[in-house]
């Protein structure tokens, strides 16, 4: 069984978001962009479950300008078999990625596709949903444990929700999304690094695979959230009701 | 205030516990300097309470952010404690040269957050900046994690205020990269641990941030491929190379145990040593393709066993963390005799070895260090402190380093541990110089009596 998983190329997570005085993003230039860490951990999923033996390989997807190969790179360094790269410089939506992926699919045909839950960048929290929705295939969103059953072609997934936990049973094939608590992302290693060198890397356009990206979302603009005030201190139980109702009015 | 002095009075490590009397900590409190007025009126205070202090023969101890590792400001005996932690304003910073004007109380990490802002850095770094101040790094010429690319503080501080035990303020606050006009004095007080004058000001050059961070924690079998991979990364990685820090199994293993959340990117196999390399450029994608190359062929030349490169700024902290926590997780295993010794790079680790022999399983001796300088911090781990496994370890440690014409204090000074102990790397004629000029500059010796010097040549 092939599985395929979405790897987002997005600003570090580690870095501070600046906006850009023109309001039309946020500053992208000079800083460091990484993987979308709900992607490393989609990613980790289908490593293990390789290695465990319940798929034969793991095929890395990324969407957007040259730069994605570094990210794919990144993958197949941790041990992904394959990358694909679909070459596109607009922005990628997440309806977009989700058509992208379906005709992937069909071309690549993988009886598992695991994505992050969402994406550090813009938070949307809808490739996965959408996909599965074009594939007409089960989802297990928001995945805290993921257990594999060749023999009867299904996945038992936990997903974590307001409630606490929810266990469902998918049909394979099936679409999967991960949420931090599915797993802890290896590392890079050398020997890893040096094979990634040799691993293939095939291009795909949004053109070639009969998708039209033309946005139909355009943003308007793009601000801060306004900075934390410092608190007031009150000095009695009367003022504090003052304050809750003609200040804060929430009472 | 009771507190307060409790904590000064207990700061430092639990070797050499310090319970003195104190009976005045005068804190320099300092609002904004905004007028040449206000400014002339704030240096004032040192330098009354120093003039005063001389006049009545009241010694007196500096103090930072009490994070010497060597006793250096502690009080010993009935010093007056003269606390420079409220004078932490930023005074300038010019972005065209990245030198930036601070008061001595600036606790290093503030100063990071501010330059990190400017897009500057500084040029150390530290595991303590959290709570170190940058008059405290001057006053011991602190190494730190950065020195193999950025240099000392006596390169990078281009200038020093500071008040001399009479009261005298020498205003030595250039911000000049070159100004060869007379005996450039500020070198005395860089280093000097707060013996020959109090700095209360200092201007520093600033590198500018650079946008390619990479960090690849390797894994080596012996100690000789470690410093053959230092050899290699100097010229393969030449100029994007900002750290080369080593450290040993045993140290891996206390850092693992003890610090929460701490694992081994090695988990699958045990290594006997672990280089951390760290290098800074302007281009990311050349940057990476410098160290990855370099990276390969150590492996395929066998230098490196095995090895991990951070693909995001969270990895690279973890790596960092292991490094930086070894002392953190020390403290957490019990009691800790700590050194710090620069010794010749193809000998150091035989320190650690033939302490280990004559410990044997009295003792967990581990070893760590800034191995691009050839500084060895050698760190002995009991359960319990003991004047036993001390006389084991003292004077041999000094001994033998003294052999190999090494210095027996790298980067954490001489302070109250070792002031006796100086004869191990200087010469008599250089200390007798060395008291000359102290006598000089501090006649009363008011000046943080007890360290630095030998107590037989300055009593």
């Amino acid at each position: 069984m092939k599985i395929m998983v979405t790897v987002k190329r997005v600003i570090d997570y580690a870095v501070k978001i600046r906006v850009k005085p023109d309001k039309t993003g946020v500053v992208t230039q000079n800083v460091k962009m990484s993987m979308n860490p709900f992607c490393e951990i989609a990613l980790e999923e289908a490593l293990r479950i390789r290695e465990s033996g319940l798929a034969s390989e793991v095929v890395a997807v990324s969407m957007g300008p040259s730069q994605c190969v570094d990210t794919l790179r990144t993958g197949l360094a941790m041990g992904a078999d394959r990358g694909i790269h679909v070459e596109a410089n607009d922005s990628m939506y997440p309806l977009f990625v989700a058509k992208i992926l379906k005709k992937l699919v069909e071309i690549e045909k993988p009886g598992l596709l695991i994505l992050g839950k969402q994406a550090i960048d813009d938070d949307c929290n809808q490739t996965g949903q959408m996909v599965a929705g074009l594939l007409n295939w089960p989802q297990g969103t928001f995945a805290s444990k993921v257990v594999l059953d060749k023999e009867k072609q299904v996945a038992t997934v936990d997903r974590e929700v307001d409630d606490g936990i929810e266990t469902l049973c998918l049909n394979l094939p099936a679409v999967i999304t991960t949420d931090l608590r599915l797993n802890q992302p290896r590392y890079a290693t050398l020997p890893n690094i040096m094979k990634a060198k040799s691993k293939p890397i095939k291009k795909f356009t949004p053109k070639e695979l009969n998708v039209d990206i033309k946005p139909d979302l355009e943003i308007v603009e793009v601000t801060e959230p306004p900075k934390r005030k410092s608190g007031v201190l009150v000095f009695s139980v009367d003022e504090l009701i003052e304050k809750l109702k003609h200040e804060a009015n929430v009472i | 205030m009771m507190m307060m002095l409790d904590t000064l009075r207990r700061f430092w490590g639990r070797k050499m516990l310090y319970r003195m009397k104190i009976s005045l900590v005068l804190q320099i409190l300092i609002g904004c300097i905004n007028t040449k007025a206000q400014a002339n009126s704030f240096y004032n205070h040192v330098s009354q309470i120093l003039k005063y202090c001389n006049s009545r023969c009241l010694a007196v101890v500096p103090q930072g952010g009490n994070t010497g590792l060597v006793g250096g400001s502690v009080p010993v005996f009935d010093e007056v404690i003269v606390s420079l932690s409220s004078m932490n304003n930023i005074i300038s910073f010019d972005k065209v040269s990245g030198i930036l004007v601070c008061e001595a109380g600036c606790i290093l990490e503030n100063i990071m957050s501010f330059l990190d802002n400017e897009g500057f850095i500084m040029p150390l770094d530290l595991g303590a900046k959290g709570s170190c101040q940058i008059g405290g790094n001057v006053s011991t010429n602190a190494g730190g994690l950065r020195l193999v690319r950025y240099g000392s503080l006596h390169g990078n501080v281009l200038g020093v205020e500071a008040v001399l035990a009479n009261g005298t303020v020498l205003d030595m606050l250039k911000t000049l990269r070159k100004d060869n006009t007379g005996y450039d004095l500020k070198h005395l007080f860089i280093g000097s641990e707060g013996s020959l004058g109090i700095v209360t000001k200092v201007s520093i050059l600033t590198p500018p941030k650079l946008s390619s961070v990479n960090v690849a924690l390797l894994a080596c079998k012996d100690y000789s491929c470690c410093q053959k991979l230092l050899q290699e990364a100097k010229r393969k990685l030449g100029e994007i190379l900002s750290a080369f820090e080593f450290l040993d199994g045993q140290s891996m293993d206390l850092v693992t145990n003890h610090l929460e959340g701490a694992r081994n990117p090695f988990s699958t196999s045990h290594h006997n040593f672990y280089v951390l390399i760290e290098t800074t450029g302007s281009d990311e994608s050349s940057d990476k393709q410098k160290l990855e190359a370099f990276l390969l062929g150590s492996m395929e030349n066998e230098l490196i066993a095995d090895g991990v490169l951070a693909q995001d700024i969270n990895q690279a902290s973890t790596f960092w963390r292991i490094r930086e926590g070894i002392s953190e997780a020390l403290m957490k295993a019990g009691a800790v005799y700590k050194y710090d010794v620069s010794i010749p790079v193809e000998n150091l680790y035989n320190l650690v070895e033939e302490m280990r022999s004559r410990l044997g399983d009295a003792a967990n001796v581990i070893g760590y260090g800034h191995l691009g300088d050839g500084n060895l911090h050698l760190n002995v781990s009991v359960s319990q402190y003991d004047e036993k496994i001390l006389s084991q370890i003292e004077p041999f440690v000094y001994e033998w380093t003294s052999k190999k014409r090494g210095s027996i204090s790298a980067e954490h000074g001489v302070g109250l541990m070792k002031a006796n102990e100086i004869f191990y790397s200087q010469s008599h004629e250089t200390v007798q110089m060395m008291a000359s000029i102290k006598n000089l500059m501090d006649p009363n010796h008011i000046l943080n009596p007890y360290k630095v010097l030998p107590h037989s040549i300055t009593s």
